[in-house]
């Protein structure tokens, strides 16, 4: 019977109010890639935590099966003892600390006693640095690193326990093409250590590229197993399962004009806020239209959320240079509030731990931006307030219990449309959208281009930056590419297309 | 059913805390035989946790910018209280230009710290241990390690003062009796147009019954402890100035852009700093606050001992911040109430007053409130982690 390493029988999850898994049936095969895919909701947290240990045996239903054996876990301890390790979406690493220090946290490599053996330690990290190719000294610091890498960091780290089943919870979110590319290949290259790994992903083109099995879970059920070579495996295919239906088009039909020349940023210079000897923008200039979708393409480090925030309100960077022109004529953005006030907006790439207050409720996030529009004076007009709130509510179909609901227990797509609410409310003229649908589900991500298009109607420019490559192909007008800071290519809609934008960057790269 | 468990879970910690409130009360209204709800010791229960309440007032601001406090409030109103009375007994400074320059040097003291915390970058805690050490010795120094007594009574009437009762009416005070019908009568218009917005809004409200017994609760209080204080001398200035600023204060911070720029960068710094809100502004002016109210708590704490000296206001800061916290803020930032501040100071306040009575020692009381302070935060912590 040793056909699976892995087996979740019957589990039945519940929440206070919630069945959050009902009759989940999930089987690994050894030695395989397996993905997990569904919409944000759909148990696949869950399921993991069910399985890490996180949800002690005793609070679901079902049994556990490892290698045969019934387990119940009563904590990640035990869990890891056979083999099970989980490398969240949050990465659970020590900027401080080095990379050998990070891999053996919490299972220290001891000498005589307690004391810890730094010999061991970083022999035992170098051989496992190699493994995964990661080339960096091991004392550098992890907060050095990029994403990419400390990736891999919590890779070696769970390597490192003797893990015999990885589960990745959506290990490339963060990851820029290259990065991710390199992800993925070594994954495929773990099994060959014995490995085997679940990972959830909302990346389709990457679930069909390295998965063998592929579980669809939908409303805390398992719809189906895909299995590589026996069913059709293409990205509609999941996609279709996942949401129950066959969706046609990935970006809605956009009918809107494109008006003249209304947002510029000319010769635009920026040094890192830390380091103010490292040049990290370079005489940037580009130039949007009312009612055009204008995307930023490039890697992750290219500068774009760094060109972004600088332009808004100065919140990145030091001796920043360069003029901005709105309908023509120069702006000064000193502060966010002066930018706010010239009509510009920004939504920032980590809506949890910047764009939103998540202990305020969704009322209370939407009015922050705009007070004004509510306010006689000082004092707030509680009754002007509700009803903003409500609206956008309706509008942008926020899904919540109500307006008081707290924006922390909101799923990530509800939480962006709240985000993408507060800057509505403050009436931009033009928007800056970084990484939009970051961790959003497929129907959600349709539902957050629907409302770019509603915006792009009322003739609001958006500056669309995205590390999806289809998303800005699909969505933008024109698209810039971005790389080291510079502006390296402009492309109209028709031109663009993954080998070009690529194209750009690598030409880039060369004569750099 | 649902809502109506939903509304009790949201508000569990400032029920359980009310009730803690009125059982604390209870038990130490058996324990003193009945001393501690006298006309006498009410007044008196007002006049002793004054300053702490005003202090508590605007540490509370500070603690909702994210769980930062004021160290040097002890310290600020020692020396406000110090300099107050050389002004008056050595420069001859009649009593309402000293009030009003002490809080204007209370102010200015405040401005200093929100400079260094908020344009410099110190930590609030270290910039106000500073200020502790800074305002003590200052103290120290202006007294020249004296006291100085007595004051002027217009200088004390703010502290030990009542308002002017008009007539007696059977031993009672008429001022007070009108202020508590006038009082009771705005709190049930208010929270009337209340559950009218609230109902418009279809959002959840108090099922009707809970509603009146609350209202009824609520305005049995109010009047019976305005009784009380009728039959003795009226209303002490204190709870006057106590009132007026938890009205002023309360409505700043619920119904105002400056008081949402504050819990919005205790809630979330940099997300507020991204919705335009001026973080280093907000941070300023709470501490620049902070310094008037402390000048005010040393104003009154000076004149109820009637006597300016050196070791005035030490652990003020510690009273005000447990009350703070007892009253349900956060560690932090972003969560807590004028009220519940009020509230914890008044819990504390009672403890004090009634172990005083009984005769337990002051060590004793000190280790007491202790306990008290780590119950409810445990409490908080726990409740907390459990609706997760």
């Amino acid at each position: 019977m040793e056909q699976y390493v892995l087996e979740m029988r019957n589990i039945i999850k519940t929440f206070p109010g919630v069945k959050a898994l009902d009759d989940v049936n999930f089987k690994i095969k050894p030695l395989q890639i397996h993905a997990l895919v569904g919409e944000n909701g759909a148990g696949k947290s869950t399921l993991m935590n069910v399985l890490s240990g996180v949800y002690p045996h005793g609070t679901y239903e079902g049994d556990i099966v490892v290698n045969g054996e019934i387990c119940a876990f009563k904590n990640i301890k035990e869990s890891e003892a056979k083999g099970i390790a989980i490398i969240h979406q949050e990465l659970a690493l020590i900027p401080q600390l080095s990379i050998a220090e990070n891999v053996f946290l919490g299972n220290e490599q001891t000498g005589i006693g307690p004391i810890i053996s730094w010999d061991k330690t970083r022999q035992k990290t170098i051989e496992m640095m190699k493994k995964v190719g990661l080339t960096d000294n091991i004392d550098t610091k992890v907060r050095d690193l990029g994403m990419g890498k400390q990736q891999l960091v919590e890779i070696i780290k769970a390597l490192s326990k003797d893990v015999k089943i990885l589960i990745l919870d959506e290990p490339t979110a963060a990851l820029n093409d290259d990065d991710s590319k390199h992800l993925l290949d070594l994954l495929l290259g773990l099994k060959e250590h014995g490995i085997t790994c679940i990972i959830i992903s909302h990346k389709l083109n990457e679930v069909t590229r390295v998965a063998d099995e592929i579980t669809v879970l939908r409303d805390g059920k398992t719809i189906e197993t895909l299995t590589k070579g026996t069913d059709e495996i293409t990205e509609a295919r999941i996609i279709k399962g996942m949401v129950g239906r066959e969706i046609v088009d990935r970006f809605p039909k956009r009918s809107h004009k494109i008006g003249d020349v209304y947002f510029e940023v000319k010769n635009w210079n920026a040094y890192d806020t830390i380091d103010d000897t490292k040049h990290v923008l370079k005489d940037v200039n580009i130039q949007c239209r009312k009612g055009e979708v204008v995307g930023i393409a490039g890697l992750m480090g290219a500068g774009r959320t760094e060109f972004a925030m600088s332009v808004f309100g100065k919140s990145y960077g030091k001796k920043i240079s360069g003029t901005i022109l709105k309908n023509g004529k120069e702006i000064h953005i000193k502060n966010v509030k002066d930018a706010i006030k010239n009509g510009l907006a920004y939504t920032t790439e980590d809506r949890k731990s910047v764009g939103l207050i998540l202990i305020d409720n969704i009322k209370r996030n939407i009015s922050l931006t705009a007070f004004d529009k509510i306010s006689k004076g000082i004092v707030i007009d509680e009754n002007k307030e509700i009803k903003v709130a409500e609206e956008f509510r309706s509008k942008l179909r926020i899904k919540s219990s109500s307006i008081l609901q707290k924006t922390g227990n909101l799923s990530g797509g509800n939480q962006q449309k709240v985000v993408f609410s507060k800057w509505i409310f403050s009436d931009p003229d033009v928007l800056i959208l970084d990484e939009p649908t970051r961790g959003i589900d497929v129907g959600a991500k349709y539902e957050i281009y629907t409302v770019i298009n509603e915006l792009t109607e009322k003739g609001k420019t958006i500056i669309l930056i995205s590390s999806e490559l289809p998303e800005v192909l699909g969505m933008s007008d024109r698209v810039y590419i971005m790389n080291e800071g510079r502006i390296v290519g402009e492309l109209a809609a028709s031109e663009a297309s993954q080998e070009s934008v690529m194209h750009c960057i690598m030409e880039s790269n060369r004569e750099g | 059913m649902g809502k109506k468990e939903s509304i009790l879970k949201n508000n569990l910690r400032q029920y359980v805390m009310v009730i803690v409130f009125a059982l604390v009360i209870v038990l130490f209204q058996v324990l003193t035989n009945g001393v501690l709800l006298k006309p006498l010791n009410v007044s008196n229960l007002i006049s002793q946790n004054g300053y702490i309440l005003i202090l508590a007032i605007g540490m509370l601001l500070c603690i909702l910018t994210g769980g930062n406090v004021d160290l040097s409030v002890g310290s600020v109103a020692g020396f406000v209280g110090a300099m107050s009375a050389i002004m008056m007994l050595k420069w001859g400074i009649p009593e309402v230009p000293t009030i009003l320059i002490s809080l204007a040097i209370g102010f200015a003291i405040g401005c200093w710290q929100g400079f260094w915390i908020a344009y410099v970058g110190v930590p609030a805690f270290i910039a106000t241990l500073a200020g502790m050490l800074i305002f003590r010795g200052l103290t120290l120094v202006v007294l020249q390690g004296t006291s100085l007594a007595p004051l002027p009574a217009a200088y004390t009437f703010l502290a030990s003062g009542f308002l002017p009762g008009i007539v007696d009416v059977g031993g009672y005070n008429l001022l007070a009796i009108i202020l508590g019908v006038a009082v009771s009568v705005f709190y049930v218009l208010r929270e009337l147009k209340n559950r009218e917005n609230k109902r418009k809004y279809d959002f959840e409200v108090t099922p009707l019954k809970v509603f009146i017994l609350q209202t009824i609760g609520i305005l049995a209080v109010i009047n019976a402890f305005v009784l009380t204080l009728a039959s003795y001398k009226g209303i002490p200035m204190v709870l006057v100035i106590v009132i007026i600023l938890v009205a002023i204060y309360s409505f700043v911070t619920m119904k105002t852009i400056p008081g949402r720029h504050i819990y919005a960068f205790g809630g979330n710094a940099k997300a507020a700093q991204l919705s335009g809100v001026n973080t280093k502004k907000v941070m300023f002016w709470v501490y620049a606050n902070m310094g008037v109210l402390a000048a005010l708590a040393g104003i009154i704490f000076t004149g109820r001992l009637n006597s300016a000296t050196p070791k005035s206001g030490t652990n003020f800061e510690l009273d005000a911040i447990a009350a703070c916290f007892i009253g349900g803020a956060s560690t932090s930032g972003g969560v807590g109430t004028v009220i519940g501040a009020m509230v914890g100071g008044l819990l504390m306040g009672v403890l004090n007053n009634g172990m005083s009575i009984m005769g337990v020692s002051i060590d004793w009381q000190q280790a007491i409130k202790g306990f008290v302070l780590l119950a409810a935060v445990a409490f908080d912590v726990y409740s907390k982690s459990k609706s997760k």
